[in-house]
């Protein structure tokens, strides 16, 4: 019995959030006293794939057939439940990314395994049981999950656990089973990332506006903040719906749930629907000129005042401390 | 073409999530269930999709009688029959092999569900159920065009997008920007109520997960109000108060 971890990469390189995964599927064999094995498809750069072990994954398997080098989850669950069973892996881990979404439920269905999506902290495995605290209701909740089933697959939400050092030197090996033609039928005809932008669910630090913004044309101030400190930007539902900004960047309980260490709210009321995607920041700064603005009371750090003048102090009083 | 859109039954969006006091079930005492906001999108899509005679929409639930006001709204919003498999929705496996047992013979083209439920939100049953019934599964996708047999979609992705070519019959789960939510009209709510909603027995599927307890999140301390004037110690605190920068 081992465990096994599956990690993406883009272009490949690993993100932050690769890192975080390796280290808790770590964490987990060794609560249950046995090794790691970590997958890795499309990607056979050995000095990357190294970085694994540093994070403590004895066993990285990579594949580097061309046919996987797009991400379709048919083929991907496939090779997941190969590897898995190669590895005699009763637990398997991802991170809760879009494409974890999308394949994690797939391999569980395939391997009879129930699911923990959006792991927010280790198992407890006292008892004889498996149990998993997971978020619910959008982040208004946690739930505890017990996994019944001999199986068990765990995806994991970014910024929950730390990437965590604990090196060894992996062994490398080429893990290429054939792919059945079956699992080809979704073709990725085309990937657009937008270049330079920190990627929202897994940023540290988040600058987030809301109407109080009055129009699109004032977003330049909100991206300034968000360059001097390196933050992804977000906004609020009514300004992706006004097409102020992109869909993608909207928080909340219909939209992305995120937790940041740092969360700055500008011109956000703190509706309960917005504040459910991202009450589980470390850290809530809040601007707003109205003193009596509900997201107040769920802040740790408020500035009541007008946003047109207090975010480029912010943003220079950042840079200040930065030596920017 | 003929289109399966899941549905599921959830809290309004302003309900303020509470238990009961062993923490091992949801309140649901005075809470208003509305439509899946996500079921919402990929219902409008379907509709958009078959209007003019080009095809028919089914919505499926798996749940008890108390769901019926939210499918009656399913159909008042334009769906043209509604399938209920009478069984809570234990787990996400035991949702999803509810709806594969259901769909298996029945011929659909299309298969749409929500991104997730915005009350157990695991984003767990469309890829399951896509499994289930061996046929391509996209997650997450933002549009959703049809092109003779292919569906062109957009998928998301950190940081960007995806454009995914896919066969039919597929299932893929809607996002914002697939449609925008279509109102009931007067009309639609007086159809609503003769349009065939029919109750179907449970199949047999195993249960893999079980609901421990639940938690609701330790409240914060009060906030730290600085002075508008005073940004520079705003900085200061989140250096060395809170150690984020
Ligand atoms: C089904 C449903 C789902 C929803 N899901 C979401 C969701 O996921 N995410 C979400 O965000 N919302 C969601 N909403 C909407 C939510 O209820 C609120 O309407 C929304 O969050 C309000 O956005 P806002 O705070 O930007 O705007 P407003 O509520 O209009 O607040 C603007 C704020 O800006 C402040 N302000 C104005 N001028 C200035 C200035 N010069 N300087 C500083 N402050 C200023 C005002 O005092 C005010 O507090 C949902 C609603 C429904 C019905
Ligand atoms: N009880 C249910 N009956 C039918 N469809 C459901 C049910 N629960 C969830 N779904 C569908 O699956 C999607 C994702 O739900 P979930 O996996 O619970 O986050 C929802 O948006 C629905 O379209």
């Amino acid at each position: 019995m081992s465990v096994l971890v599956y990690v993406e990469h883009a272009e490949g390189k690993f993100r932050k959030s690769a890192f975080e995964v390796v280290s808790y599927a770590k964490a987990i064999a060794d609560q249950l006293s046995t090794g790691l094995t970590a997958v890795v498809i499309g990607n056979g750069d050995k000095a990357e794939l190294e970085k694994l072990g540093t994070y403590g994954a004895s066993t990285v398997l990579f594949t580097g057939n061309t046919q996987l080098s797009s991400f379709v989850n048919q083929a991907y669950a496939s090779l997941l439940a190969e590897a898995a069973a190669k590895a005699d892996a009763a637990i398997v881990v991802m991170t809760n990314s879009f494409s974890g979404k999308g394949l994690a439920p797939r391999l569980a269905a395939r391997l009879g395994a129930g699911l923990v999506a959006g792991a927010v902290a280790l198992p407890e495995t006292g008892d004889r049981k498996f149990t998993v605290k997971r978020s619910a209701f959008s982040g208004k909740a946690f739930s505890f999950v017990t996994l019944l089933s001999d199986k068990k697959v765990i995806t994991l939400n970014p910024n929950a656990y730390p990437a965590t050092e604990n090196a060894v030197t992996p062994a490398i090996e080429e893990f290429s089973p054939a792919v059945k033609e079956s699992d080809l039928g979704t073709l990725v005809k085309e990937i657009i990332r937008a270049s330079g932008k920190v990627s929202l669910p897994e940023a540290e630090l988040v600058v987030s506006a809301g109407r109080g913004l009055k129009g699109p044309e004032n977003w330049g101030m909100i991206e300034d903040l968000a360059n001097a400190l390196g933050a992804a930007t977000a906004c609020s539902k009514p300004v992706s719906d006004a097409g102020w900004r992109p869909h993608e960047e909207h928080v909340g309980q219909t939209g992305i749930a995120v937790s940041p260490n740092l969360y700055i709210a500008i011109g956000i009321s703190g509706a309960i629907q917005h504040l459910a995607g991202v009450s589980s920041s470390k850290t809530i700064v809040v601007i707003n000129k109205d003193p009596e603005a509900p997201f107040f009371k769920v802040a740790d750090y408020g500035i009541v005042g007008d946003a047109f003048e207090i975010v480029p102090k912010l943003t220079e009083a950042i840079k200040a401390y930065k030596g920017i | 073409m003929k289109i399966l859109v899941c549905m599921s039954n959830v809290p309004d969006t302003t309900t303020k999530i509470t238990f009961t006091s062993d923490h091992k079930q949801f309140n649901a005492a005075g809470v208003q269930f509305i439509l899946n906001p996500y079921d919402e999108l990929a219902l409008a899509r379907a509709i958009e999709l078959t209007e003019g005679g080009k095809g028919t929409v089914t919505v499926i639930h798996v749940g008890e009688a108390s769901s019926d006001p939210t499918i009656r709204k399913a159909l008042a919003i334009g769906a043209d029959d509604a399938v209920r498999i009478d069984s809570p929705a234990i787990d996400a496996f035991f949702t999803a092999s509810q709806v594969a047992a259901y769909a298996k013979d029945k011929g659909f083209d299309l298969v749409l569900t929500g991104r997730e439920s915005i009350d157990h939100n695991g984003a767990q049953v469309p890829a399951m159920i896509g499994e289930l019934l061996g046929i391509p599964s996209v997650s997450i996708i933002k549009k959703l065009v049809i092109d003779g047999t292919t569906g062109i979609l957009e998928r998301e992705i950190e940081g960007g997008k995806e454009i995914v070519h896919v066969p039919l019959p597929f299932i893929a789960s809607c996002a914002e920007g697939v449609a925008e939510p279509k109102i009931p009209n007067m009309r639609g709510i007086m159809s609503a109520r003769t349009k065939p909603l029919s109750v179907v027995t449970v199949t047999e599927a195993p249960v893999l997960t079980s609901i421990e307890k639940y938690e609701t999140p330790v409240p914060r301390g009060a906030v730290k109000m600085v002075a508008a004037d005073d940004v520079a110690k705003l900085v200061g605190l989140l250096h060395t108060e809170a150690k984020v920068i």
